[in-house]
């Protein structure tokens, strides 16, 4: 299940790279989010999940 | 308007039953109508908002405009509690803004607070905390906490962050502390709020002449704002920069005080300082006037249909006690996940200094709990003078030994 990001929509609070830092980072130029590694382990799932239900700007998704 | 009844008239209701809850009646609206009719204070009908779930729905749904003018004051008051967005504040107060607007201030600006960058500046941050304390034992017992820490402490911070000058830093100090603790009539508030940006205007010419490796700097060389924009963000930065993270030092140690079994877990285990700095800002909340959103057309939530124009004021202590989103939510509790609170808002306007008020608010307690291992209120806890009529809520003073 890979993960989506559009930094068009993303406003840079930082949330995903707080909630699961071994996935997500942000762009050192304009803050917004840079998926370090899109497919997560299973065990990861969770954070991620948490992830994209705190992004406040919805710009995350778990694809099916 | 649908057939409900109308139980907050006049604008929310100030009077609280216990310090540190919100009054007694949003709980009892979110258990009847979470999604409840309001008049505000200038006669206007509109909703307030005490359902978690409502809450996030209407922050990230892009019908709902975040325009200064559409906006209401929350409390009634003759005091200048709310200056006019659009007549007294300089341009690019951006949280008053849509998007594209809003865009273009925002992205300028995040990439200065990246998660990164504030644990970056912790040490910045530990220094300053450390010069605290060292002034505190240096003026002996009892202290003001206010005074002579959290308002200096988160001064210094933003200012450094800023770059705003040595030599201007006290002069903001002064000035900040004057609009942080007093009531005051809408003139004096007018006057602090111009000299502020008189301020600004000077230490903004400063870096013109004399650039830093700093974020003002940044924003006078970007050539991106419009000089009067460039004062209005700076201001901005400032104040919500400052003034939300003073007071949480203050009213966070409070609580930890009032509460002595949490505060002798997070002595006894300090790796429960995030989840601790997490479930001080749900429990207390201190944007106890919540954040307004107006329907720029008729939508529908959870059954209630909010017509265009009726501004929706979502109350964010009471949504963070919502007990669907947070098990016997009344109770202050250290060792709860309390992240995923609504204390920074949700949707494109969640807090840009988010990260860094975590990383100020976890230096801030540890070195208090750290430095002071015997920290103690030095009067009865409930004459403490509480900050019911000010925006952002919190301690008026804050008198400790140790």
């Amino acid at each position: 299940m890979p993960i989506e990001a559009d930094p068009e929509v993303c406003v840079g609070s930082g949330m995903c790279a707080l909630t699961a830092p071994g996935l997500f980072d942000q762009s050192q130029d304009d803050g917004t989010v840079v998926v370090l590694r899109p497919v997560p382990a299973d065990p990861e799932l969770d954070d991620v999940r948490d992830a994209v239900r705190r992004c406040p700007s919805g710009a995350l998704k778990l694809t099916d | 308007m649908n057939d409900m009844v109308c139980p907050i008239t006049n604008g929310l209701p100030k009077v609280r039953e216990r310090p540190l809850d919100p009054p007694a009646i949003f709980g009892q609206l979110r258990d009847e109508q979470p999604i409840a009719p309001m008049t505000f204070p200038d006669g206007a009908r509109g909703w307030v908002i005490t359902g978690f779930a409502h809450a996030r729905a209407i922050l990230s749904d892009s019908r709902f405009s975040s325009q200064g003018s559409l906006k209401h004051l929350a409390f009634a008051s003759e005091l200048a509690t709310g200056l006019d967005i659009e007549k007294d504040l300089p341009p690019g107060q951006f949280e008053h803004m849509d998007p594209p607007e809003h865009t273009r201030f925002r992205k300028l600006l995040t990439g200065e607070f990246t998660l990164r960058r504030m644990k970056a500046m912790v040490p910045q941050i530990e220094r300053i905390a450390a010069e605290r304390v060292a002034a505190m034992r240096a003026k002996g017992r009892p202290a003001d906490l206010v005074r002579d820490f959290s308002v200096p402490m988160s001064a210094q911070v933003i200012c450094e962050l800023l770059g705003v000058p040595a030599d201007a830093r006290g002069r903001f100090e002064e000035l900040s502390f004057r609009a942080l603790s007093l009531d005051m009539k809408a003139e004096e508030s007018k006057a602090v709020l111009d000299a502020i940006v008189n301020l600004l205007v000077e230490v903004a010419m400063g870096k013109v002449a004399e650039p830093g490796d700093d974020l003002l700097t940044g924003l006078v060389t970007g050539g991106q704002l419009e000089p009067a924009e460039l004062i209005g963000v700076t201001l901005l930065l400032l104040v919500a920069g400052h003034e939300t993270s003073a007071n949480m030092l203050s009213l966070g140690t409070y609580a930890l005080l009032r509460e002595p079994e949490q505060l002798a877990k997070l002595r006894a285990d300090e790796s429960l300082i995030d989840n601790a700095v997490e479930e001080l800002l749900r429990y207390l909340t201190i944007v106890h006037i919540g954040v307004q959103r107006t329907p720029t057309e008729d939508v529908e939530i959870d059954g209630v249909t909010l017509r265009a124009g009726e501004t929706a004021l979502i109350h964010l202590p009471s949504v963070n006690r919502d007990p669907e989103r947070f098990p016997d939510p009344d109770r202050l509790d250290i060792t709860r996940g309390a992240i995923g609170h609504l204390t920074f808002s949700h949707g494109i306007h969640q807090c840009l200094g988010q990260q860094l008020a975590r990383q100020e608010l976890k230096v801030g307690f540890s070195t208090l709990l750290r430095e002071f291992p015997d920290l103690r209120l030095a009067v009865d806890p409930d004459t403490i003078p509480m900050r019911d009529n000010m925006t952002i809520y919190g301690v008026h003073e804050l008198p400790v030994a140790w």
